[in-house]
């Protein structure tokens, strides 16, 4: 680099003063990233979704809304989505509320609770057709104990998609939540317990409430991991019938019948959804206590 | 939870692995009495704080609230009243519903909560601050909040743990004398846990010293002021100047101790052989610096530091065969001065030399000091 001349080092230092120096260059990547990869890609299913094959801009919206049986695919992943990612962060509570201390082999334990998340898609549907299916071990047990007289149906329906989506998440909530319980400090606990409150009312008084924040953060990740649910759907799901989910529709739109104008907006009206679940959510995160909590996260 | 007129330790011990954090501690509290434990740290002070409180196991003996057994209650079933180091406060709550919440837990009605609430609030000087929350106060608010909190339900027992080690020194003395009127107008059992042996003597009707999870002397402040039961103690309690020596003579009460050369002449604590090892303590404030006629225990020495304090100055002298000395005076002295310093026998403290190894730090024979 040659010598700064002075009216150089001059508008240098100004813009240096703002924030802006070389260091900003080390953002490319990243930026690059979420353009090429996340903003071009939306911004161009969106303009694709209104330009439709026929009629004007709203038409395939419009074909969305007025067809029951695609309209109805938004009901269908919501009512799996929802009460999967409920049961994942509400099962993760307790199991998290009892490992936030220091214990031998805590780091097993974690470690067994986290592995289904490396496990993909595909190899938890195998195992639950084998597990849960009307020859698998589960039915097997259920016959052979006289509890039921004819295999119970838990896979190719709903509960096959439903048990997968809480495989797969669980591990994911239960880190999130471990995390956020260990952000609390645990003085606060013990200093309710000095002032008269059993475990009960420590637990509801004092660790759920500063919990609540990070409860509703881990519900909104679960649920969109949830509410995009497309393999499983398939595989240990009845995809034309019952779990026939919003990505199925989306995934058929444009590949079985290669409208893509049509799949961009089933697309879009997915996101719009999720987009106003995660609003409720976090609206009703922001009544409670988001500050510090004192702890070492 | 009702009062008690005595609570008792009895052999409280408590061992982390292998280790002995606190070990078989006797300890009979008065009610109405302020008990400061005392002691460096890793003593085990908190240790025995939070076996008090409940919210540690014992791993031996027993505590006794009059004749009822408490030590198997967890610790909400204990009704002690605790204040925290770092205070503890709910960051979600406000100032009044931290300060209220001992009194729900113990579903009082709404009308005396609220009444209770506001005495409190009183007492600790915050009305203007009742719906805040914590982390909007400043640290000697969110003291008197977390003060107010463990006192509001009348507890029979506070417990403090290092209260006052999180403010500035200013705010520190504030605060010990808002902790000692409350006290008294309250008439509430203490125990308090700290490492300023001032703080402890200041505040506390009696102190327990603590050395290694182990019990060092049990005393008044005046007591352990002037009369420390072991070296350890006096190393604790403020007598800055230790000298190793070697008795010369004694006849149990008082001796005569050889110390780098000079032959000291002072009070026996605990059993001195003749002949044996000892230790000297004296505290900086009790030796003389040019008192003309004063002859006793007397040392000629040359000023090296001289540091102002106010109305005193606290200096270092070193004596002609090399023995370093601390004192305080309010004469004008300066480095390189030569002064006549001596010693008052009361004031001149000898005890028995425990393991070599422990006092090997200490200043020894002529010639060889620090």
């Amino acid at each position: 680099m040659s010598g700064p001349g002075r009216p150089l080092a001059h508008w240098q230092h100004r813009l240096a003063e703002r924030g802006i120096d070389s260091q900003l260059w080390l953002l490319v990547p990243a930026l690059v990233f979420v353009v090429a990869l996340f903003l071009y890609p939306f911004f161009y299913g969106l303009t694709l979704s209104f330009q439709p094959t026929n009629g004007g801009p709203f038409s395939d919206y419009a074909r969305f809304f007025s067809d029951s049986y695609e309209r109805g695919t938004i009901w269908i992943t919501l009512r799996i989505a929802l009460p999967a990612a409920l049961l994942n962060v509400l099962a993760a509570v307790p199991i998290a509320y009892r490992m936030r201390g220091r214990f031998r082999g805590k780091r097993l334990v974690t470690t067994l609770l986290v592995v289904p998340i490396t496990l993909g898609t595909v190899l938890t549907a195998q195992g639950l057709l084998n597990f849960l299916g009307p020859t698998g071990w589960f039915n097997r047990i259920l016959l052979a104990s006289n509890l039921v007289d004819e295999p119970v149906r838990l896979t190719h329906n709903y509960w096959g998609v439903f048990f997968s989506l809480v495989i797969t998440g669980f591990p994911f909530a239960f880190l999130l939540v471990l995390s956020y319980l260990s952000g609390i400090d645990p003085t606060l606990e013990r200093a309710a317990a000095t002032l008269g409150a059993d475990w009960r009312r420590r637990f509801t008084r004092i660790t759920l409430p500063l919990l609540m924040p990070g409860l509703a953060t881990t519900f909104c990740l679960t649920f969109v991991l949830a509410f995009s649910v497309f393999p499983s759907a398939v595989l240990v799901g009845n995809p034309a019938g019952e779990t026939r989910v919003i990505s199925l529709a989306a995934y058929q739109a444009a590949y079985e019948q290669y409208d893509y104008p049509y799949a961009s907006a089933i697309a879009m009206i997915m996101g719009f959804v999720e987009l106003v679940i995660i609003a409720v959510v976090l609206a009703a995160r922001s009544r409670f206590y988001t500050g510090s909590t004192g702890g070492k996260g | 939870m009702s009062a008690f007129t005595q609570l008792r330790l009895d052999g409280v011990s408590r061992r982390f692995g292998g280790q002995a954090a606190l070990t078989e501690l006797d300890l009979t509290i008065e009610a109405g009495e302020f008990i400061a434990l005392l002691g460096p740290s890793g003593c085990g002070k908190s240790t025995a704080l939070n076996c008090l409180a409940g919210l540690l196991p014992l791993t031996e003996g027993s505590i006794w609230q009059d004749e009822r057994r408490i030590d198997t209650l967890p610790p909400e079933r204990r009704g002690f009243g605790m204040v925290f180091q770092s205070y503890a406060l709910f960051p979600h709550l406000t100032v009044r519903a931290n300060i209220a919440f001992g009194l729900r837990m113990r579903r009082l009605p709404k009308e005396e909560t609220r009444r209770r609430t506001e005495e409190a609030v009183r007492l600790v000087r915050l009305e203007d601050h009742v719906d805040k929350l914590p982390g909007q106060l400043s640290g000697g608010q969110q003291q008197r909040v977390a003060i107010a909190r463990a006192v509001v339900f009348e507890p029979s027992l506070v417990l403090m743990d290092e209260p006052l080690s999180n403010l500035d020194a200013k705010l520190r003395l504030e605060m010990r004398t808002e902790i000692r009127r409350l006290h008294q107008s309250l008439g509430l059992t203490t125990v308090y846990v700290t490492h300023d042996q001032e703080e402890a003597l200041s505040l506390a009707d009696r102190l327990v010293v603590l050395r290694e999870g182990r019990v060092q002397q049990i005393g008044s402040p005046r007591d352990l002021h002037t009369r420390p039961a072991n070296w350890h103690v006096a190393d604790f309690m403020g007598y800055r100047n230790l000298w190793r020596g070697r008795v010369q003579q004694s006849d149990g009460d008082r001796a005569i101790v050889e110390s780098s050369g000079h032959r000291l002449l002072g009070e026996v604590v605990g059993d001195l052989q003749p002949r044996a090892d000892a230790v000297v303590a004296v505290r900086p404030e009790d030796i003389r610096v040019d008192q003309p006629g004063e002859t006793r225990n007397a040392m000629s020495a040359t000023v090296e530091v001289v540091e102002y304090q106010g109305r005193e100055l606290a200096a270092e002298a070193r004596t002609d065969t090399g023995l370093l000395l601390h004192l305080r005076t309010e004469q004008r002295i300066a480095p390189g001065d030569q002064v006549k310093l001596a010693v008052d026998p009361q004031r001149l403290l000898v005890y028995p030399a425990d393991a070599a190894r422990e006092t090997d730090r200490l200043p020894e024979a002529a010639g060889t000091t620090r």
